[in-house]
């Protein structure tokens, strides 16, 4: 009995001491939130697009990502089902019929939204995510824990994980092609779209250009741009001929997604005080029972 | 006092049939998990894009949490409120909750896609993440709880550290440091206790605050503004419960007699906590008007029911009634009903509600992931016996009565 209690005592000793010495010793700073006036979007017009999915393999080949030949995609087939972004293809493009137009499918593309309060920013425990001044969502692979609340919080079900690498599994979603933007290229799907369903500009801009066709063609569009103020304004904005819920868009409301989360948090934690002012109170209840406690005994 | 009760090392045969079959089950989990590290977690789980988080997180971590708020409900009431005559059930709620928060960190670790990066957080601070506060709190009263243990190993080893070997050369200087240490936490260990309750406080309301941000995925009959202090409360209510539920299954597996008494007044606390959890509970129903989705037919409303009538109701009305408080039938049932219902409330909350907008199949865990699950609960189970063996730690009567230093060390 001896051998294990000893070595159970070294491993005690060892974790207490292992953590108290990783105790956090200084902050830093969140993770910024810029909204930039000049911040970049993109305008989706639904009605346009008529889903040759070139889309789909710019992207994959502008992130490296393995891909079939340009022509396989003439292959309609997969649009049978719905699909979503994963770690296979960060954006893909879906087919919706309806009775009333059996001959006008419409067709929509999928990817993040960059959304400017954006819930996966807020959420992620190391800071991994950050609206960049550009307008971009992006990800950083030297921060990621892989705990994937980012996926929990995203009102958009757009983050995917590859869960099946063991070692360095990423998060895999749209990052607006970051790289490529930043050094004045246009992303790679608007860049390849042939009907020019995707206009990238400022989003200023965009809003400004989704009025004037919706002004313009009052028959074509219903009035609604989706993203305008989905939850807080998001960098993708799209038109539709339809209402969004029959294309899938998820309904939302017009507040930031993570606006309770950081309210709550922020009033537990407000300054501190709240968690100090426990101590104090829990402190002086402890004392006056010590002492209340020591002056019976004293008595007896 | 003529029934004098201190805490020793309790002396029998580890093995027995029962504990054989724990082992077995421990086995196969951590064979499992093994498999998990090597093939990543696709390989064993059934998590997808849409489901990101299951039992490993709803069970073993949320669940997990709340099942050991034994050790702070009672720390609070042995003392903070200064009520000596619970100390004899401190140190097993003691050990519990450092078992239990052990196991927690050790199953966010596995479920981390990269677990080698769970240092990441001491040095990446994101404020804004309700994540990031529940790990520094839950990770802040870890440390807390294990200083609160070491009480109870200078008690066990000052004067008999006996190191093999060539390390015997050490025996000296740690045994003093085992003094040092004794003499230091003997004054200051009040510290560590007020903050491991507010640390609690603290971690277990903001486990509500982490599916909030889900938003409209969740579940109305779930989703509310409240679920932290909802969360908060049921963690209260659920920490006598789990000592009494322990402290019954501990004394039959060794032999002892229950503690009855101190048992049966710790019950009576129960009925009121109960019930504020309860009234906030339909109070927020009402108040949201959520109640409309109990007159369908799901498995939400279902579980949401089934949450609260055996969870909350029944236990409620046992312990409730002055006779049943004081048997132990009355006790176990009523306890086992409260236990019950807050594990369904975290699996509820963190994985029935959880409705993603695009759906392709429902969530259910894979046989690797119970079998997990399980290897941990048996784990821990296997070690709360090996503890209770080396340290003293259950109390039970003693011949001689000679009085010892109090915090942490019982009475
Ligand atoms: S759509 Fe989701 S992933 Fe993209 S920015 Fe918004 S919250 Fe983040
Ligand atoms: S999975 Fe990575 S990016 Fe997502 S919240 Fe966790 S640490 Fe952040
Ligand atoms: S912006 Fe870039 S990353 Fe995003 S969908 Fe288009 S090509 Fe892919």
């Amino acid at each position: 009995m001896s051998k294990q209690t000893r070595r159970n005592f070294i491993k005690t000793a060892a974790v207490a001491g292992s953590v108290i010495a990783g105790l956090p010793q200084k902050a830093k700073a969140a993770p910024k939130n810029i909204l930039s006036d000049d911040r970049m979007g993109v305008l989706v017009d639904t009605t346009v697009c008529v889903g040759c999915r070139k889309c789909e393999w710019a992207c994959k080949t502008a992130h490296n990502m393995p891909t079939p030949p340009l022509e396989t995609y003439d292959n309609r087939d997969v649009m049978k089902k719905m699909r979503r972004p994963d770690h296979t293809s960060l954006t893909v493009v879906n087919e919706y019929e309806f009775d009333d137009y059996p001959k006008f499918p419409i067709d929509v593309k999928v990817q993040c939204m960059h959304c400017d309060h954006p819930a996966c920013v807020s959420a992620c425990i190391v800071g991994a995510f950050s609206k960049e001044e550009n307008g971009s969502v992006i990800w950083d692979t030297n921060k990621c824990i892989g705990c994937r609340y980012c996926m929990v919080a995203c009102p958009f079900q757009i983050p995917a994980f590859e869960y099946h690498k063991a070692i360095q599994p990423e998060i895999k979603k749209c990052d607006f092609c970051f790289g490529r933007t930043s050094k004045g290229k246009l992303p790679a799907c608007v860049e390849i779209c042939p009907m020019e369903a995707l206009t990238y500009g400022r989003r200023k801009d965009l809003i400004d250009i989704a009025r004037r066709k919706i002004e313009l063609y009052p028959d074509r569009y219903i009035n609604h741009i989706y993203g305008e103020t989905e939850v807080g304004g998001t960098a993708w904005l799209y038109l539709a001929s339809r209402k969004f819920e029959d294309l899938q868009f998820p309904k939302l409301g017009n507040s930031p997604a993570p606006g309770v989360t950081e309210a709550i948090q922020h009033g537990i934690f407000a300054y501190f005080l709240p968690p100090i002012a426990l101590y104090a109170l829990l402190g002086g209840v402890m004392w006056i029972n010590k002492n209340r406690k020591k002056s019976e005994e004293g008595e007896e | 006092m003529e029934d004098y009760m201190k805490p020793t090392p309790l002396k029998t045969k580890y093995f027995t049939p029962g504990v054989i079959v724990i082992f077995a089950f421990a086995t196969v989990g951590i064979l499992f998990l093994l498999a998990r590290l090597i093939f990543g977690l696709g390989a064993v789980t059934n998590l997808s894009n849409q489901y990101p988080w299951g039992i490993w997180i709803g069970i073993d971590v949320a669940a997990g949490v709340a099942l050991a708020a034994g050790g702070f409900t009672t720390a609070a009431l042995g003392h903070i409120m200064h009520k000596e005559e619970y100390h004899v059930i401190v140190r097993p709620a003691l050990l519990t909750a450092l078992l239990g928060y052990t196991f927690v960190a050790f199953s966010v670790a596995m479920d981390l896609g990269r677990w080698y990066y769970i240092w990441h957080p001491l040095i990446m601070w994101n404020g804004n993440s309700v994540l990031f506060e529940v790990g520094m709190c839950v990770m802040a009263y870890l440390t807390v709880l294990y200083i609160e243990f070491i009480p109870i190993v200078t008690e066990r080893f000052i004067g008999r550290v006996n190191l093999p070997g060539f390390l015997s050369a050490l025996n000296k200087p740690v045994d003093s440091l085992l003094r040092i240490l004794d003499k230091t936490l003997d004054k200051t260990m009040f510290i560590f206790i007020i903050a491991g309750v507010v640390l609690s406080c603290l971690h277990q309301s903001s486990l509500g605050t982490l599916m909030v941000i889900a938003g409209p995925k969740m579940h109305p009959l779930w989703q509310t503004p409240i679920l932290p202090l909802l969360f908060l409360l049921s963690a209260i209510s659920v920490g006598f419960p789990m000592v009494i539920f322990e402290s019954l299954i501990t004394s039959k597996s060794f032999g002892l007699k229950p503690e009855l008494k101190v048992l049966s007044n710790l019950g009576t606390m129960v009925a009121p906590l109960l019930g504020i959890y309860l009234a906030f509970k339909l109070g927020d129903m009402v108040i949201r008007q959520t109640f409309v989705y109990l007159n369908e037919f799901s498995v939400e409303s279902v579980l949401f029911l089934i949450e609260i009538f055996f969870g909350i109701i029944i236990p409620l009305r046992i312990f409730l009634s002055p006779k049943l408080t004081k048997t132990r039938a009355g006790l176990f049932i009523g306890s086992a009903l409260v236990i019950f219902g807050v594990l369904l409330n975290r699996i509820n909350n963190f994985i029935i509600a959880y409705n993603p907008p695009y759906k392709f199949a429902a969530y259910f865990p894979s046989i690797g992931e119970i079998l997990v699950t399980l290897g941990f609960v048996a784990l821990e189970i296997l070690l709360f016996r090996a503890f209770v063996m080396i340290f003293p730690i259950v109390s039970v009567p003693q011949p001689v009565a000679s009085k010892t230093k109090f915090f942490i060390r019982g009475k």
